[in-house]
């Protein structure tokens, strides 16, 4: 119990577990519960966050982090021998293969002492959901620095989010009018509270994000990601009697389910080829040893390599599964007389050749295609999940669920779980993968930034900049930025949920969304005005440029830092691609300054622009306004690089995945990853520090222009730029776009099936039935009528006549009674004897 | 053979028997007093009993009833005290729905 291979799963898988015994018990008991419903929920998270953080602490315990940017080899090779007996045992069984290096070119010459580190990994076994042929698919864990770092921030942000909720929705406590909903009468819709509903859910959603962060294999993860959409799909339609609000939940779970189809088409690439879906070997026999059956995804695509590199090295089933073709060819030509096994290994002989494109004639890589579908499908999901273009349209929308829920699941968690599931399948992804996720985060960084400049809704630009923040994250893990990416996950949980809970805070004292309507309200909350401002300053990513000396700044300084040097350096080795991804994540940079401020100066700054709305705004109660400060002090302080070699930066480099320790090339070399330690050099940092920093200050100062200080007319600046105003104010007419491509064909198509069922099917069917009563009708005259009818009444009119005839027999008198005994009993004496006298003989 | 000057033996038993059945039986059969039908109840039961008391005696037959015909006789006349019980409710209660005892005007289940 006191080992972290035990203590960890434990630990976790508790902290996994509270929040579902929570929404049990709420489900099950929450109309008598009312408010302890809450009281619960909070409860169980709480506990969880504590479970996650002795988790982290056990953790560094054991697993001291490396230093920032040069891990050092005698302190990697503690680590391995400490943390996983079977991944060194794998490791020594994976010298024996031989393969010729063809896929990965790597230049791995300063950064050789790196590439053995191996990250300390807790796999394990949990429950076992069905076997086929040596394959399984079970309920199982992989534990690395990832994990704990989302354990922690997860139960940390949905602990504080519970706080807030509390306070939030206490209106549901009692019968609501919904002023948004006008029922027919023209009254407003009155329904029950349904404050318990709201925890139920939040509990639920806790439990699925936490399951899906410690999964242990990709079949697991998908379960669990479906259950966060689930959740994320009643949550969105709380409010469900407004009909923005339940199309919006179908609109976020139909357009899911489009990633979600790719996603399984990925599963379906690798189940075929590959017969496993964990990341990491699992010892499911425990002898302690690896059979190869037990092998996980990573190591079979991360094969240590002659140089310890674990360079990615497609696996031989997918060569197999790639290569069918040649190997039904290879069974052809056959001589007759050979053998099965002697086939089999004149196949396997040709397996490494068909890899490298080495066979005879036959340049083809067979089986990376398969891979790179395997990884497109897999991010699929991750571009439903995390509002990706094309797929980003239903994040925004999601913006009718309560504050709470926007705060937690659709900035926070859900949101980035994409991210994460991007990250922790990183050692899957070919390079060509990469491209396309660096593209796709690259338009929706644009996408989202662009439209947030002219939003007005609070929360919409919210949205809008959450959508664009997650398009940053992907185009640093696209570039080969793993620890930035992750980096930025984590420091934008933070200060974004800080922001929508401000927002929530905000709409909760002027029940509005619209930002025309505040305006000044800084001095009637002060709390939630300044906590707000620190939340903008660090997605802005305000701090000291490292040019200066001391980097120093909020959460967001470090981490896109991180993320612009890494577009730099990829830069250099990519000039065309490199110098779109970078200009445009430092314009991204600006905009987002410049859309937070604006944002800021609209809601809190100037005069207020609605008197009424002014005089009844009021500060919100405390139980919501801590977790601001609580948020605010995180979002200010979670990256500092002041706790040593304890540092977020430091643990999440520990979690870097197997094999990303060397430089990457596509197939065809024409495009190349550096690996990101290059990316800390001083010669790139100084630049794009000062970019960085020159792009904030130029995003903040604009916004101060346009809405403090008003030199610049704002109206002006819609006036000069009238269509492109308009293009932004119809959010890149993406909506209409997709009306006009994908819904309403799908509605004609209804309408031609409804056609079809209408005029073709249900006249069929109606014929039928028709023909089938007159046969009935035929039926009940004849048989039933005529042939049993007739029987039964035969036999009732007989027995009735028989009735009648016997009734004159009872006469009712005693003595005529008595006369019949006696007369009777003669008869049978008389005949008896005749029968022994006369006829028996 | 003279009946009257032979030694008293079975016959003569089953002949005082068979008298009182046939007594109780006439009796049953003609009276319109709902006693008097009793009484010739009475009568067609102890005829019975003769009958069993005669073949349970060891002096008259081999092959006799012994003690189980006198026990049968014994179980009969408790049965007839019963029986007399019942009948006897069944009469009272018949006076006072008909304000008679003549078995005649009971005819309510008449066919």
């Amino acid at each position: 119990m006191l080992t972290p291979e035990d203590s960890l799963p434990f630990l976790l898988g508790l902290a996994v577990l509270l929040p579902l015994v929570s929404f049990f018990v709420i489900f099950l008991f929450g109309k008598w519960l009312e408010q302890l419903g809450a009281h619960i929920a909070t409860g169980a998270i709480a506990a969880a966050a504590m479970c996650s953080l002795t988790a982290a602490a056990i953790w560094m315990a054991q697993h001291a982090p490396p230093a920032t940017h040069h891990a050092h080899p005698a302190e990697s090779h503690a680590v391995i021998s400490q943390s996983s007996v079977h991944l060194t045992a794998l490791h020594d069984g994976e010298h024996d293969h031989d393969h010729a290096d063809g896929l990965v070119h790597g230049e791995h010459d300063e950064h050789a002492d790196d590439a053995h580190f191996v990250p300390p990994v807790y796999t394990g076994h949990w429950y076992s959901l069905g076997r086929f042929y040596g394959s399984e698919v079970a309920i199982n864990y992989y534990i690395d620095a990832l994990t704990i770092v989302m354990f922690c921030v997860v139960t940390f942000i949905a602990t504080c989010i519970h706080f807030y909720a509390g306070g939030y929705m206490h209106e549901e406590l009692h019968e609501v009018t919904d002023h948004e909903v006008t029922l027919a009468d023209g009254t407003h819709l009155k329904r029950p509270g349904r404050y318990h509903r709201f925890f139920q859910y939040l509990s639920l959603f806790c439990f699925s994000m936490l399951g899906l962060v410690i999964a242990g294999n990709i079949a697991m993860t998908f379960v669990f990601w479906e259950l966060v959409g689930a959740c994320s799909y009643f949550l969105i339609g709380f409010y469900v009697e407004r009909q923005s609000a339940s199309t919006a939940a179908n609109k976020a779970f139909i357009v899911n389910r489009v990633g979600d189809f790719g996603m399984l088409i990925g599963l379906m690439a690798i189940w075929a080829s590959l017969a496993t879906f964990n990341f990491g070997d699992v010892d499911r026999n425990g002898d302690g040893k690896l059979d190869p059956h037990e092998h996980g995804l990573f190591s079979l695509l991360r094969p240590a390599g002659e140089n310890g590199l674990h360079e990615l090295r497609v696996p031989d089933g997918m060569v197999l599964q790639g290569a069918k073709e040649r190997v039904e060819e290879m069974i052809v030509a056959a001589q007759p007389g050979t053998t099965t096994a002697d086939l089999e290994s004149q196949i396997l002989a040709q397996v490494s050749l068909w890899r490298d494109g080495k066979a005879k004639g036959d340049a083809t890589h067979y089986g990376y295609w398969l891979l790179v579908i395997a990884g497109v499908g897999i991010f699929c999901g991750c571009v439903g999940k995390s509002a990706q273009f094309p797929l980003h349209v239903w994040l925004p929308d999601a913006m009718e669920g309560p504050t709470p829920v926007s705060a937690l699941v659709h900035s926070a968690t859900m949101v980035a779980a994409g991210v994460f599931l991007v990250a922790r399948f990183y050692p899957v992804f070919a390079p060509e993968v990469l491209l396309v996720i660096a593209c796709a985060g690259c338009i929706t960084l644009l996408i989202g930034g662009s439209i947030a400049i002219v939003a007005t809704d609070i929360k919409r630009v919210l949205a809008y900049s959450t959508v664009s923040q997650l398009g940053y994250m992907m185009l640093a893990l696209g570039v080969g930025g793993w620890a930035a990416g992750v980096m930025h996950l984590v420091t934008h949980a933070f200060f974004k949920s800080l922001l929508f809970m401000c927002s929530g805070s905000v709409i909760h004292a002027v029940h509005t969304n619209e930002m025309t309507e505040m305006g000044g309200l800084r001095k009637k909350m002060p709390y939630t005005a300044y906590t707000m401002l620190v939340g903008c300053l660090a997605i802005a990513g305000v701090g000291v440029p490292s040019a200066l000396g001391i980097p120093f700044g909020f959460s967001g300084y470090y981490s896109k830092d991180l993320m612009l040097e890494q577009a730099y350096l990829f830069r250099s080795a990519n000039p065309l691609w490199g110098s779109i991804f970078f200009y445009a994540a430092t314009g991204g940079a600006a905009v987002t300054a410049f859309y937070m401020f604006r944002m800021w100066y609209l809601t809190f700054a100037g005069e207020p622009r609605d008197e009424h709305r002014y005089k009844h705004a009021h500060e919100s109660p405390r139980v919501m306004y801590v977790p601001l400060v609580v948020l605010a002090v995180m979002a200010v302080a979670i990256a500092w690089p002041i706790f040593g070699n304890y540092g977020l930066t430091n643990v999440i480099e520990q979690g870097r995945p197997i094999g990303l320790w060397s430089d990457m090339a596509s197939l065809d070399g024409g495009y190349v990853w550096l690996h990101e330690s290059k990316s800390h050099a001083d010669e790139i940092r100084t630049p794009v520090g000062l970019m960085a920093f020159g792009a904030a200050m130029t995003g903040i100062f604009l916004a101060s222009a346009m809405y403090l200080w008003r030199v610049l007319d704002p109206t002006d600046a819609r006036r000069t730029f009238a269509p492109v105003y308009k293009f932004l104010v119809h959010k890149w007419w993406f909506d209409e776009a997709y009306d006009v491509l994908f819904v309403r064909p799908a509605k004609v198509i209804a309408a031609c099936c409804v056609w079809i069922d209408k005029q073709c099917i249900d006249r069929l069917l109606h014929g039928l039935a028709w023909s089938v009563r007159q046969i009935a009708r035929c039926g009940e005259a004849w048989v039933d009528q005529g042939a049993i009818d007739g029987a039964i009444n035969w036999f009732a009119a007989k027995t009735y006549s028989t009735g009648a005839a016997l009734r004159g027999m009872q006469t009712g008198s005693l003595r005529q009674y008595v006369m019949f005994i006696v007369v009777g009993a003669l008869a049978m004496f008389v005949l008896m004897s005749f029968w022994s006298y006369g006829f028996a003989r | 053979m003279n009946f009257l000057t032979e030694p008293v033996g079975l016959s003569h038993f089953l002949a005082v028997g068979a008298f009182l059945f046939v007594t109780g039986v006439v009796c049953m059969a003609t009276k319109r007093n709902t006693l008097g039908i009793l009484m010739g109840v009475e009568l067609v039961l102890n005829g019975a009993n003769i009958n069993f008391v005669a073949f349970a005696s060891p002096y008259f037959r081999e092959d006799n009833l012994g003690l189980e015909g006198n026990l049968l006789a014994l179980f009969v006349i408790v049965l007839a005290a019963a029986e007399a019980a019942v009948a006897l409710a069944i009469a009272l209660n018949y006076y006072n729905n008909h304000s008679t005892i003549d078995v005649d005007k009971a005819n309510e289940l008449k066919g």
